[in-house]
């Protein structure tokens, strides 16, 4: 019997080696080489192998560094917001209301937008929010009001907008899964029991929905803090978030061992923040297992 | 239980034409024959498909484009392949850990992948061209290539295989006439995504491919200038066609290797 496994998990290995490698090499090591370029002194055209806390340092005293870092944080958790609150009612609908043959059909109008191009989407959001945009000219057209909306005129509520629109699939197809896995009976258990239907629903089905939800947050929070396209065409470069200034560092400026200490410092935000989620969040992750 | 229903019903729908507004509006603007993207309209022209026709930049930002999606489709799904094998029909200590670093890229914000791997490429010494962009492409279409591939070998009936095997197939043999021809569907549906989201994907293809333009990236330099924007509105209304039409295959595809495997039709591209 041990010799079966083994046997099987050469052959596992065999099998997941040529995908495993090509992240290595294409993943791994580049991380590996920012994390390594983030400790080292930057040089006139070059990187210098001096080893330096330096790049940290500035990262975390410059104030430009700490408003832009806030920025990405407080705009992707307001996107994380936004989105997972707009689609879970979409989740639900498809997910309770609809007819199981027409889930599929659905799901696939949900999805299709997301696979159009990002920057014509992106820059129509513009076009639909800006001072002569679509709302605005609609609205001072039908004389409902006399000065054009400023409140979504090239700000972070329109960058807001623009990304709950883009990361919309990414929050409605988590929370649609974990909504069919739940167990009807148990809701009519509910009722039997004499819950009333919003009871039910805020006791049994949010509970159970939770894994969706939370999958649903963390899918749309990761991602959005590190776009790139959103910040620049709609903001105009006026309002950058961290990636803006990952790439002015290390392209416009060439100070790579800035730009990586950036980048790590980044990714290290997003995974405490993330891991202080999941933690926080542990009761309900437990509810399923 | 009726009037919950239909607020709900009503939500759904506006909250489809909310997904759908952008894409609604394109159309609009690049039949208009205005030059300002505004209301009101002004007339009809197809003079801005023309002249994108005319454009030889965005021609080779298109021959480029293609290239760099058919490659990366091609090689994305072939990896996808060994690692949806692996995970749906083996067990062996560390495949989480390694199907999880695998299917990393999925949630890593795209500007580390280009950065990290920029840096590295300009490190090494290797010259950024279409062959660059098709590195960090294949990265980043591999998991949802394995996402749909693990769908499709997950509800392979395992006992067809070791019938074949019984029948005197070799372990090659059985894979190439009886598990392949199942999962066809699958692998079809994976080309066809990977091959989307290549074609669409802007960060890496800016950071990697040199002085080489792709489409988006081409999009991209574009959109600074409003004299070229009613081109751009033409050419994504083509782009947007494409990708129906492409999605409409691959969710048929889809659909057909559920039903042959009498599986359940739920369940979207993700």
């Amino acid at each position: 019997m041990a010799k079966g496994l083994d046997a099987q998990a050469r052959q596992g290995y065999a099998l997941i080696a040529p995908p495993f490698l090509y992240a290595l090499l294409i993943l791994a090591a580049p991380l590996l080489t920012i994390l390594t370029y983030s400790f080292l002194t930057d040089g006139y055209l070059e990187v210098v192998r001096d080893f330096t806390w330096a790049n940290y340092a500035q990262v975390w005293t410059d104030p430009i560094v700490r408003t832009v870092m806030l920025r990405s944080l407080v705009v992707s958790a307001l996107v994380t917001l936004v989105t997972v609150l707009l689609a879970f009612p979409v989740a639900y609908y498809v997910s309770f209301m609809v007819r199981p043959e027409k889930k599929a059909t659905w799901l696939f109008l949900i999805t299709i937008p997301f696979w159009t191009s990002y920057l014509i989407r992106v820059f129509l959001w513009k076009v639909i929010l800006g001072y002569n945009g679509v709302i605005n000219s609609s609205l001072t057209g039908l004389g409902i009001i006399d000065e054009p909306l400023t409140f979504i005129l090239y700000n972070v509520n329109s960058i807001v907008i623009t990304l709950a629109h883009a990361y919309a699939p990414f929050a409605i197809l988590p929370i649609f899964v974990a909504l069919e896995k739940i167990d009807r009976s148990l809701l009519e258990a509910g009722r039997d029991l004499g819950e009333s239907r919003a009871m039910t629903f805020w006791r049994v089905t949010l509970p159970l929905a939770m894994p969706g939800v939370l999958a649903a947050v963390l899918i749309v929070f990761i991602p959005t803090i590190g776009d790139y396209v959103t910040p620049e065409l709609i903001g105009g470069g006026k309002i950058p978030m961290i990636a803006n200034l990952i790439q002015v560092q290390m392209l416009a400026l060439d100070n790579r061992p800035l730009g990586s200490a950036l980048a790590v410092t980044a990714m290290a935000i997003v995974a405490l923040v993330s891991i202080v989620f999941l933690l926080i969040n542990r009761r309900f992750l437990k509810v399923r297992s | 239980m009726k009037g919950q229903g239909r607020g709900l019903q009503a939500y759904a729908l506006l909250y489809l034409l909310f997904l759908y507004a952008p894409i609604i509006l394109l159309p609009l603007f690049a039949f208009n024959s205005g030059t300002i993207i505004a209301f009101p309209l002004q007339g009809f022209t197809t003079g801005w498909f023309a002249q994108m026709w005319a454009n030889a930049t965005l021609r080779t930002a298109l021959t480029n484009s293609l290239i760099i999606a058919v490659s990366a489709a091609i090689l994305a799904t072939c990896l996808g392949i060994f690692a949806a094998r692996a995970s749906t029909r083996f067990e062996f200590p560390g495949k989480g850990g390694m199907m999880g670093f695998i299917l990393l890229p999925m949630v890593l914000p795209e500007i580390i992948v280009a950065m990290s791997l920029l840096v590295v490429l300009l490190g090494v010494g290797v010259e950024l061209s279409i062959l660059t962009v098709i590195l960090g492409h294949v990265l980043i279409c591999m998991p949802y290539a394995i996402a749909i591939l693990s769908t499709a070998f997950s509800s392979l009936d395992r006992s067809l295989e070791e019938a074949a095997y019984d029948l005197g197939e070799t372990r090659w043999s059985a894979f190439r006439l009886v598990t392949l021809p199942l999962v066809m569907p699958g692998i079809i549906s994976s080309l066809l995504i990977s091959f989307t989201i290549s074609l669409d994907e802007f960060i890496i293809a800016f950071f990697l491919a040199g002085n080489q333009p792709t489409l988006p990236t081409y999009i991209f330099s574009q959109l600074r200038f409003p004299k070229q924007i009613p081109m751009i509105m033409a050419l994504g209304t083509v782009l947007v066609a494409l990708s129906i039409v492409l999605l409409t295959l691959g969710e048929y595809f889809r659909r057909r290797g559920n039903a042959r495997m009498g599986g359940n039709p739920t369940g979207g591209f993700l």
